[in-house]
């Protein structure tokens, strides 16, 4: 929150604040539409599904950034550390010997019967034994300012390049601020990323060809394929680009077959190889699965990392996080009911208005029911699609998201916001964040949803230095 | 670098050009239908250049008969058509955002912007658009795209395949317009005849000739002088001679194991422009000629395509 309890600045936006009460408004006015004109030029854009062809939206961009005190940054990198190794270690186990499942920690069929477990993947031995190489891990605080988790993200998470343009626009919009405030710096990430996927390489590959796998110039997050192959100085490939022989992956080039030794896929497992997943997909390469099996091609994310960041495990984390490491967990996760347990159902059902209610396998803010903002009509409609199938269904407090000021028509006003760090594990399990991540805010009054696909926006993110 | 990328800056560069020669038609046109008594000369110019283009059936699909306003917009802001000056800079930036990743960012930014801005102009709709100022504008972003290639670019492959998407186009566009005209040279014609001066104006306006004519000849306009000028002058940036030139220099640094054959017809197009005199052409009859070498080139345009791009059938 901006304020602090006696009504002053928190102290990490003292500064901030004191510079925004002497600029005049027509000179933010012309700075945010400047933000917007640069961010069209440069094509920061998003496609929009089931619109016109070429069809790409601006996500908004507010100017006021999100603070954050280096105490409580440190706090939650640790936390970060902390769970990320553990998730990596659970995919392992599950892929292996399946130790947890042994002991009872989680129900077997949780995990087994779940669509996101990849029988394929049982018994091979990924580079590095990582397996979510890129994590997004959503956070949020609670009513006692406490962070807590609220989603991990390891499949094909996406945002870190708005955390980096946003950055920039910042700096150019507005450098004086970045000489009064000592800011971590964000734009070695690709470095980092590179440096990771990199390590991964299969054995013995001394200067590893890394690409990376996009589904194309109409996808939604294009425009962040684009850019970290660039920053990366990698080559941005699509399915049609490589191919597969004698269990090996080459790239078509105009001098012919080239070699890929790392793959940073941004494309789900449904898609990557019709030889094994979905037949129909025409974004994927063929005969891709053997030649990961055969340890001949480093895939990240691995395949299978989905059946860790499933709202139906999720619940599981801290557990997992005693069971591997022997740790208490750092960052709390958000209360959660699971619906298929009868006395959590009984709870849930008689409290609807006031639960967020969300569906296991929903992603982007779609399939929710947020209890305080819902009709009598959606809020029956969710009681029906609850009781005929109960294990479809999470359930969490409505929490007070902690807001933030964001530039609304009326001037500033308090929005609800969320922060997503980027998680990167490379060989020797060793973890690496910058500094921050992407604020997302939900710019509308009242609103908890910030996905930019139902109309959130981005923040800049300080990590402030002492 | 990938195939797949070579692809998109070949079709980029060349929708780019195809936008700049269309605009200069339309502004060589438009030049004329402001004069005095233009009228039939003008009708004619256009038809032969419509058929010459191709354009004359989507033209007739929409409209009964050539009316130059209605041609120069439908060339210029027709949405549907995909042969139109807002198509082709709307395919130049698709094929940019293809590869963008491949392309410094200020010719990501001046492609994307010129195609912001055209769309902005096409939705105010053509009959508020004055198509002087378009075709212009047209001219000077594509003059843009080019300086910031040339620029900007790093001397690599991507550079290649940029120019050589550049070259095939411009030569093609060369001789169709040539074509158009009916450069009629049959032997024993009188070639020192003064012909119509409308129509070489809107010719040589139409490849920014017309100064240069002048300059290089101190003469009268003749159509032997036309045709050697656009075809065999090596220092002429629009001439069929110069475009070979640019394109078989730029096989030649991207060669792989397959292009031989490719390369070596490149280089017999150049060498025969470059050792040909006008009088054998005309022996021969210019329309003649000229259908030999759109052939050739289409076949040069294919041989790219497979032996280093996406081949058509895959694609």
């Amino acid at each position: 929150m901006y304020l602090a309890k006696d009504g002053g600045a928190r102290s990490q936006y003292r500064r901030y604040s004191e510079w925004l009460a002497v600029q005049p408004a027509d000179r933010l006015a012309q700075k945010r539409a400047e933000a917007d004109a640069l961010f069209h030029r440069v094509g920061i854009t998003f496609a929009v599904y089931g619109q016109e062809e070429g069809a790409e939206r601006l996500i908004p961009f507010d100017i006021v950034p999100r603070v954050l005190p280096q105490q409580e940054w440190l706090r939650l990198e640790t936390g970060l550390k902390q769970r990320v190794s553990a998730l990596n270690a659970f995919i392992h186990d599950i892929y292996h010997d399946q130790q947890i499942l042994e002991a009872g920690v989680i129900p077997a069929e949780q995990v087994l019967c779940n669509s996101q477990y990849r029988p394929e993947m049982q018994g091979v031995d990924v580079q590095g034994g990582i397996y979510a190489h890129i994590a997004g891990i959503d956070i949020v605080r609670d009513d006692a300012g406490e962070f807590r988790v609220l989603e991990d993200n390891l499949r094909v998470p996406s945002g870190v390049s708005y955390m980096l343009e946003n950055r920039k626009m910042m700096m150019r919009l507005f450098p004086e601020l970045f000489s009064e405030h000592r800011i971590a710096p964000v734009d070695h990430y690709p470095d980092v990323l590179l440096d990771n996927l990199r390590s991964v390489a299969p054995t013995g590959v001394v200067d590893p060809t890394v690409v990376l796998l996009t589904a194309g110039a109409h996808n939604s997050a294009y425009f962040e394929h684009a850019f970290l192959a660039q920053q990366m100085g990698i080559e941005l490939v699509e399915g049609q680009d490589l191919f597969v022989r004698d269990e090996a992956v080459f790239m078509r080039t105009t001098q012919g077959p080239q070699r890929v030794d790392v793959i940073y896929r941004r494309i789900d497992d449904d898609f990557l190889d019709p030889l094994v997943f979905r037949p129909d997909s025409m974004l994927g390469i063929p005969g891709l699965l053997t030649a990961y099996r055969a340890g001949r091609v480093t895939i990240a994310n691995a395949i299978g990392t989905g059946v860790a960041d499933d709202k139906s495990i999720y619940p599981y984390v801290p557990e997992m996080i005693r069971f591997y490491l022997g740790q208490a967990p750092i960052i709390a996760n958000v209360h959660t009911w699971m619906l298929r347990r009868p006395e959590d159902q009984a709870y849930v059902l008689a409290h609807l208005p006031e639960l967020v209610v969300k569906e296991v396998h929903g992603a982007g803010g779609y399939g929710m029911l947020i209890g305080p903002a819902a009709s009598k009509a959606e809020i029956e409609r969710f009681r029906h699609q609850i009781i005929a199938t109960p294990e479809r269904y999470i359930a969490q407090p409505t929490l007070a998201l902690s807001t933030c000021p964001t530039f609304a028509a009326a001037g500033l006003a308090p929005r609800h916001i969320d922060l997503r760090p980027f998680v990167l594990s490379g060989r020797g399990r060793e973890v690496t964040i910058v500094p921050g991540g992407l604020t997302r805010v939900a710019l509308t009054e009242g609103s908890l949803v910030v996905n930019s696909s139902q109309g959130g926006g981005t923040k800049d993110t300080w990590v402030l230095e002492n | 670098m990938l195939s797949r990328t070579a692809d998109h800056l070949y079709w980029m560069s060349r929708y780019i050009e195809r936008a700049e020669s269309l605009a200069r038609l339309v502004d060589a046109h438009y030049r004329m239908s402001l004069l005095p008594h233009s009228g039939d000369t003008l009708t004619e110019s256009l038809q032969a250049t419509m058929t010459a283009l191709h354009i004359s059936e989507a033209y007739a699909a929409k409209h009964a008969t050539i009316e130059p306003r209605a041609v120069f917009e439908f060339v210029s802001l027709d949405r549907d058509y995909s042969g139109s000056i807002l198509s082709c800079l709307r395919a130049a930036r698709e094929n940019a955002r293809a590869v963008r990743g491949s392309l410094t960012s200020e010719l990501w930014v001046t492609l994307n912007s010129t195609w912001l801005d055209a769309r902005v102009l096409a939705m105010r709709g053509s009959p508020g658009v004055d198509i002087g100022q378009f075709v212009e504008w047209v001219k000077e972003r594509s003059h843009l795209t080019r300086g910031v290639t040339i620029g900007t670019m790093l001397r690599d492959e991507a550079f290649h395949f940029t120019r050589i998407g550049t070259f095939l186009e411009r030569a093609d566009s060369t001789a169709r317009i040539l074509t158009a005209h009916q450069i009629d040279l049959e032997p024993g014609a009188d070639a020192s005849a003064v012909p119509d001066p409308y129509q070489w104006s809107v010719l040589l306006r139409a490849l920014s000739a017309f100064e240069v004519y002048r300059r290089v000849y101190r003469d009268v306009i003749t159509p032997f002088k036309v045709a050697q000028l656009l075809i065999l002058r090596d220092d002429m940036p629009r001439s069929l001679l110069r475009c070979c030139k640019e394109v078989y220099g730029n096989l030649k640094s991207v060669a792989n194991e397959q292009s031989a054959e490719t390369e070596r017809r490149a280089g017999e197009m150049h060498a025969m422009l470059h050792f040909t005199r006008m009088e054998e052409i005309t022996a021969r009859g210019v329309p003649q000629f000229l259908e030999t070498f759109l052939a050739r080139l289409r076949d040069l345009g294919d041989r790219v395509a497979h032996d280093f791009l996406v081949p058509p059938a895959e694609a």
